[in-house]
């Protein structure tokens, strides 16, 4: 039990992490496309589209940041201090483009201004959010375990590439969500910006898969020795075929296959990320046995997501199950 | 400039939690409010309480948004600003962090999107069970976060391992000995700052003759919860402070400014303690009263401050202070709503101007009230942020002054920026007032929703009888 714990309590914190990328992505990848719209009522529709969501895809940020206290709070302990500047500023920015769903629509004159501040934080979370993988991907420094380094170790030429493609990439689900959830002149330009994104995205990924294993030996003992390359070699090629996939839908006419395809992507570079890193949750000197919670709290936690989460689940589905279907403009649902 | 990283970080926990805790105590109340009246709406039909749920939704929204986005903030500061806190118990409080996302924060989230957007979508039980479940949701938060303080406050059900906190009984750790009754007085505390925003509103709107039957309806509601539930939470804020008199009686000292636990306590209605002499300057007391009010003996004694040594000692301005505003502001609450029940019972309400001019200036007074209260318990708590476990200035992140100062100062000009726009924005909704959905068509309701259905109808004939 002792061995297994940290191992489960890391596949749940991976899989709230990886919900929120996906669920968190999409809508802050329709801030980041903001400023592309042409006109106001376009802006509406975009916003109308995710309006009813965004509350609950945030909620699995908190999620993910609660869980890895719960489970593991020495690397909590070590991940937060490390990566304080851009953990700080995403979260400033995500009360920026918070606050912005609701003060645009009674603003009146200064809708403008509440346009700046949503586009603007979207963006801005999601380069933070990449800065923060990049950074706890490349590795903290640790010392009696706690953390050791500088305000600005974070700030790497890799870090800043992640938060570049971070951007990218929800803006890419972004405009994938839109296809599927809209009609006439904002799906149009989305199945442009997507077709657009998508090469270039791929072009990210495969830039971190070969810079990780150059720069960091481990990662590459991980993935290019035998055995190992023939088990994870289905990784690499499946992402190209889901890549293939979406360039197809894309092109064509489909709705909601490139969405699909898109999120299946970013869960499997997610995988790809987790291959390279695990069993270290602080990379290279935590890992997620050091790291744990007394066995208590993460059992009692544990009975608290196997009862709950599947409740939570049903009812994230059945909302937006209600909320179905496309949003045409003009179409204002406050 | 030398920056001091546990005083800046002490600063930045406090600014972005008292920013975060006023959105709270009126949403929490608020989100109750609206689930009333659409209850109302749905056992009478009557056509206001439908308009004056919506009016109050606009306004919920924009409030929640803040509530939210100023809550996430939070739930990261623990690892930010406050590492060694989080790693030496976070075994312990970390999971009731986690129940509260699990059971509360997913909850009001997900369903704020059928309360906020499902008025045409959804039929008219549905939209009556969401916000209830939005206002379950934000009482369950508060039950987790007063859990979880609370045991910062009255730590029970644990053991030191190797310098951490190890989890040994939860139900003794979720139940510590403080929480029940700072749960109630917390609730209450949010209930009634919405009512008295209520009343304020409704009282506005009277003077400024406008709205008369929602304001009636509002001032009804709110003066109803306030000459009902102002007693009331005298008596459990006083009870949660014989509590807190058994389990942190340097809290107590602190708040009573009382020195020398030799000698009977005098009920100090003022003063100005100096820590620096030990003495109280300027004090106007009524002695032996504060004995009786906490041990209910004449001569009864309890610990002063001085013995405890200095460095154990909380600061003492904000708790004595703290404690006198709200205090203060509770005997408004119950003056307010027992002359507002008498005038209702007499029929004079809405001709008595001079109650409805005092009550348009009380919307802020709970949030005061808040404020203060969380002031008294939070200061009143230090030198520790776990009692008797870790020492506040031992359980910051190893950052730097100057980055703390940094995001401080970010923090301070995006709150500010936020908190500004939005009481302005809640102002002019407010100045709007409800109205305009009254014969709001239910265009979109199908014949397979019977009660949606029968409630467009029964609307429609209220708005041609109007």
């Amino acid at each position: 039990m002792e061995w297994y714990l940290p191992v489960i309590w890391s596949l749940i914190i991976a899989v709230a992490v990886i919900m929120y990328v996906v669920m968190d992505g999409f809508d802050l990848g329709i801030g980041i496309l903001f400023p592309f719209a042409k006109e106001e009522r376009e802006r509406d529709q975009m916003m109308n589209t995710v309006a009813p969501f965004w509350d609950g895809n945030e909620t699995w940020l908190v999620l993910g940041g609660g869980g890895l206290w719960v489970a593991f709070p020495r690397a909590y302990g070590v991940i937060m201090p490390a990566l304080y500047l851009p953990i700080i500023i995403m979260l400033l920015a995500l009360v920026f483009r918070g606050v912005a769903f609701e003060f645009r629509w009674v603003a009146a004159g200064s809708r403008r201004w509440w346009n700046v501040a949503f586009a603007g934080g979207s963006t801005v979370a999601a380069f933070a959010q990449g800065v923060v993988l990049g950074g706890l991907v490349q590795g903290i420094d640790v010392q009696n375990g706690a953390f050791a380094g500088g305000s600005f170790d974070w700030a790497t030429p890799f870090s800043f590439m992640c938060g570049i493609g971070v951007v990218i990439g929800y803006a890419l689900l972004g405009s994938t969500w839109l296809i599927m959830k809209t009609d006439g002149s904002v799906a149009a330009r989305a199945r442009r910006t997507a077709t657009l994104l998508l090469p270039v995205v791929i072009v990210f990924m495969g830039i971190v898969s070969l810079w990780t294993p150059i720069a960091i030996d481990r990662i590459a003992q991980r993935w290019f020795t035998v055995p190992n390359i023939f088990y994870l070699a289905p990784v690499p090629i499946i992402t190209a075929a889901i890549a293939y996939y979406v360039w197809r839908g894309l092109k064509g006419t489909a709705e909601v296959s490139p969405f699909l395809g898109c999120i299946a992507l970013f869960v499997l570079g997610f995988i790809g990320l987790g291959i390279s890193t695990f069993p270290y949750l602080v990379p290279p000197h935590l890992t997620v046995w050091q790291t744990a919670a007394a066995a208590p709290s993460q059992i009692l936690m544990l009975f608290g997501v196997i009862f709950l989460l599947p409740v939570v689940l049903g009812y994230i589905v059945f909302v937006y199950w209600i909320f179905r279907g496309k949003v045409r403009e003009g179409e204002g649902y406050h | 400039m030398d920056f001091d990283p546990v005083l800046l970080a002490r600063i930045q926990f406090a600014f972005t939690v008292s920013f975060h805790i006023i959105f709270p105590s009126f949403t929490i109340g608020l989100s109750a409010f609206i689930a009333t009246l659409e209850l109302l709406w749905l056992k009478t039909g009557r056509e206001v309480y439908h308009r004056l749920a919506r009016y109050w939704t606009k306004i919920f929204a924009v409030s929640f948004a803040m509530g939210v986005v100023s809550g996430i903030v939070l739930s990261y500061q623990f690892g930010t600003n406050w590492s060694r806190f989080s790693e030496v118990v976070g075994s312990v409080i970390g999971p009731l962090i986690g129940f509260e996302v699990l059971t509360a924060f997913f909850l009001e989230a997900t369903f704020l999107g059928i309360m906020l957007f499902g008025w045409n979508r959804v039929p008219t039980w549905l939209h009556v069970l969401s916000c209830v479940m939005v206002a379950a949701g934000t009482a369950m938060s508060a039950f987790w976060i007063l859990s979880a303080n609370s045991w910062m406050q009255t730590p029970t059900g644990y053991e030191m391992r190797d310098g951490l906190a190890y989890p040994l009984d939860w139900l003794e750790i979720i139940f510590n000995p403080s929480f029940p009754i700072r749960l109630a007085h917390m609730l209450l505390a949010a209930y009634l700052t919405t009512s008295l925003v209520v009343l304020a509103v409704g009282a506005r709107y009277l003077l400024a003759d406008r709205f008369h039957e929602e304001s009636r309806v509002m001032l009804r509601m709110a003066i109803g919860m306030l000459a009902i539930f102002a007693p009331i939470q005298a008596y459990v804020g006083d009870t949660s402070g014989l509590v807190a008199a058994e389990h942190q009686p340097a809290k107590i000292a602190a708040i009573e400014a009382h020195w020398d636990g030799t000698k009977p306590g005098a009920l100090v209605l003022f003063a100005w303690p100096d820590a620096a002499q030990e003495r109280n300057l300027f004090e106007i007391s009524i002695p032996h009263a504060s004995s009786l009010l906490i041990t209910h003996s004449w001569d009864g004694l309890f610990p002063g401050l001085k013995q405890f040594a200095p460095e154990d000692r909380p600061p003492l301005i904000g708790p004595f202070f703290g404690f006198r505003i709200m205090v203060g502001i509770g005997v408004i609450m119950i003056l307010m709503g027992w002359t507002g029940a008498y005038l209702l019972f007499k029929r004079r309400l809405e001709g008595t101007r001079w109650y409805l001019f005092a009550a348009s200036l009380c919307w802020p007074l709970g949030f005061i009230a808040v404020l203060a209260g969380w002031i008294v318990t939070e200061q009143g708590r230090q030198p520790w942020v776990a009692y008797n476990i870790l020492r506040t200035a031992d359980a910051i992140s190893p950052v730097s002054g100057e980055a703390v100062a940094f995001t401080l100062a970010l923090f301070v000009i995006v709150y500010g920026i936020v908190f500004s726009m939005g009481i302005y924005y809640i102002n002019r909704l407010i100045v709007k007032g409800p109205g305009g959905s009254a014969i709001d068509p239910p265009s979109r309701e199908r014949p397979t929703r019977p009660i949606a259905a029968a409630h467009g109808a029964g609307r429609d004939a209220i708005a041609q009888g109007e």
